[in-house]
């Protein structure tokens, strides 16, 4: 076993035993180390490593980004689904009861995004016909040093900012782990997403991020404009079979472009295989 | 035995003896009163407070609204007729609930410290105020099967000469509706009982007065869901009771046979997105609160406007081309949207939608 394996040991046993009391504090500005989505806007088309429907790739290909530039479009936030991979540092701090001193929520704050609170006193979930938000409801508990979040209660949004929607009906597992590397505090973020709608299987992410006590996450007011004249209820969208946009990913890699179809495949490391044969062109068998 | 209603946000319910409710009139057996296309009566009913006075209700077939007061209680529509009893049940627990905090009284007691009054007796509570006024946005069954019993259960503002001269004229309370939602019930034999009394043929109508401490406007929406559809805006809280062209269960039920068409549901979800402003981040704001299924703001009304619009420019493209209605349906023009809104079975089904989208928009008509 080397090193880097026994670390990885050590890490997973110390969280295994850890006791059911242990709490950790994920208060602080935590800027992004590290995420897909951060990086770069994603192609159109690019839904590899999602396990999306048929339903889902077909709304994916409707889509229209123009859409965005609807006044009911405009000063949307990104949804809880994913906001935490999304291009935004993060500020998380505590309410407290004041008189058991006990955490009541943990806030968490994202840059054009709303507040999501994570609720530690035990509340009850709303019903099912309650009102949905762009964070969702979420509710923690611990696992020993280890958060634990059940968000429900999401608005229909997008898993990825390219037209793949989130349904109303998405629920996330979270768990927030802490830890110190190099002398610095990392905060890891994984979400696990189920949707019975849009997904055939759970979707997992995570983010990193590091602590940095000089970040600040500013206000982000948002105004809505005409930003482009319409007739009114006019939605910008492709009729199925129409749209070209989507092969960007797959003609930009020289990829197949039947692989947006693949779905939940994606995800799994036997897709490269299939990738390979699919590229293999005559003169190479 | 009557199922109680549960009552969400307000956390200690209180041992209340209701009395017993009444049922005057027996609910109706007219094909209106039947058509409870994609209705399912709960296993209970829910009260959920949407903001201020207005609260929802859910389980009884379709959403009730209720503007719940000092002035009395405002419902829009009136549920399933077998509902109704239950309805009038959770009317009373809820009124119970709020008189237990003085919600109903708008006013506070007066005292202070000459006053010989006991505090005690300042305490008691005013018996549940009544039903006043009962809006029907469509004349579907699930709109107006309780408008017999809860409105025989209510009574009315009567004022002018009408109080002096007509005895009975504030018995039962007052049922609002478009003309055209009389019309349909009239033709369709629903009973006298049952009948808007108060009936508007012009765009819109509005309460003379104050209710509850707001102005109620009611919006006809024509040819939406039927040629009798209305939205019920309540000004102070801001809160939109949008009726059957906003549902959160299914695609819109569009009874084409009684008027109904897909461009007059999405002219409706437009004036509801022009009228409603949200709080913060196109979340919250002005609520509303659709025909059947959870709360919602105008970011949800937004999401249904959309996907109708693309469904209906879907299902026009196939026209275009001259394809049947057969050969639409087999199209599948709601895939995407199917999983979330669609249904294979039931009362409602996906394929009955794309029928009525069809035959608004053809001259299949």
């Amino acid at each position: 076993m080397n090193i880097s394996n026994r670390l990885l040991a050590l890490a997973a046993s110390v969280l295994l035993v850890a006791p059911a009391s242990a709490q950790m504090d994920f208060t602080g500005e935590w800027p992004v180390v590290r995420a897909q989505d951060n990086t770069d806007n994603p192609h159109l088309g690019e839904y590899v490593g999602l396990p999306l429907s048929a339903e889902a790739i077909r709304r994916a290909e409707i889509w229209d980004a123009s859409i965005q530039s609807l006044p009911e479009w405009q000063c949307r936030p990104h949804s809880g689904a994913y906001i935490k991979r999304g291009p935004s540092n993060l500020r998380i701090w505590k309410d407290v009861d004041p008189a058991s001193r006990q955490i009541v929520a943990f806030q968490a704050e994202w840059l054009r995004s709303v507040n999501t609170p994570i609720y530690m006193d035990g509340r009850e979930r709303p019903p099912e016909f309650a009102a949905h938000t762009w964070g969702g409801f979420s509710t923690g508990e611990w696992e020993g040093d280890r958060l634990r979040v059940r968000t429900t209660h999401l608005k229909e949004d997008y898993y990825r900012r390219n037209g793949v929607p989130q349904s109303d009906k998405a629920t996330l597992t979270e768990y927030l782990i802490r830890r110190r590397f190099n002398d610095e505090d990392y905060l890891t973020w994984l979400i696990v997403a189920y949707d019975p709608v849009y997904l055939t299987e759970p979707l997992v992410r995570s983010t990193e991020y590091r602590l940095d006590l000089n970040q600040r996450v500013p206000p982000y007011p948002c105004t809505i404009v005409t930003e482009v004249v319409r007739p009114e209820g006019y939605v910008p969208h492709f009729l199925p079979g129409t749209n070209d946009q989507i092969f960007s990913f797959s003609d930009t890699y020289g990829l197949p472009r039947t692989l947006y179809f693949d779905g939940a495949e994606t995800m799994y490391p036997e897709y490269r295989s299939k990738l390979r044969n699919a590229l293999r062109t005559p003169a190479d068998q | 035995m009557t199922r109680k209603a549960n009552i969400a946000g307000i956390a200690r319910p209180l041992r209340h003896a209701l009395a017993a409710v009444i049922l005057l009139i027996a609910a109706g057996d007219s094909a209106l009163a039947q058509d409870n296309r994609g209705s399912e009566l709960g296993a209970e009913l829910n009260w959920w407070p949407v903001r201020e006075n207005s609260w929802m209700l859910v389980g009884a077939g379709a959403n009730i609204t209720a503007s719940v007061g000092p002035d009395g209680v405002f419902l829009v529509n009136a549920g399933e007729a077998q509902a109704s009893e239950r309805v009038l049940s959770a009317l009373d627990e809820l009124q119970a609930q709020l008189n237990a905090f003085g919600v109903l009284e708008g006013r506070t007691p007066e005292r202070g410290g000459a006053e010989t009054r006991s505090r005690l007796p300042v305490n008691t509570r005013g018996p549940a105020k009544p039903i006043r006024y009962i809006v029907n946005t469509s004349p579907l069954g699930h709109n107006t099967g309780g408008n017999a019993a809860l409105a025989a259960s209510g009574v009315t503002y009567s004022g002018g000469n009408v109080a002096g001269t007509i005895g009975d004229s504030s018995d039962g309370a007052a049922i609002l509706a478009h003309e055209n939602v009389l019309l349909r019930m009239v033709e369709e034999q629903a009973p006298f009982e049952a009948l808007p009394t108060d009936s508007f043929f012009v765009d819109e109508y509005k309460l003379s007065t104050f209710f509850n401490d707001e102005g109620i406007r009611i919006v006809h929406v024509p040819a939406a869901t039927t040629d009798g559809d209305s939205i019920v805006y309540f000004r102070g809280s801001d809160v939109i009771a949008a009726g059957d062209l906003f549902d959160m269960e299914s695609f819109p039920i569009i009874d084409v046979d009684r008027g109904g068409h897909i461009d007059g549901v999405l002219d409706g979800l437009n004036f509801i997105l022009n009228l409603a402003i949200p709080e913060f981040r196109t979340e919250g704001g002005t609520m509303v609160i659709p025909g059947r299924g959870r709360l919602s703001d105008s970011a949800d009304v937004g999401y249904y406007r959309d996907m109708l619009t693309i469904i209906r420019d879907q299902v026009q493209h196939l026209i275009d081309r001259g394809m049947s209605l057969e050969q639409v349906v087999a199209e599948r023009p709601t895939y995407g949207y199917e999983g979330r809104f669609g249904s294979d079975a039931g009362a409602w089904t996906t394929e009955m939608f794309i029928e009525a989208v069809y035959r608004s928009l053809s001259d299949d008509r």
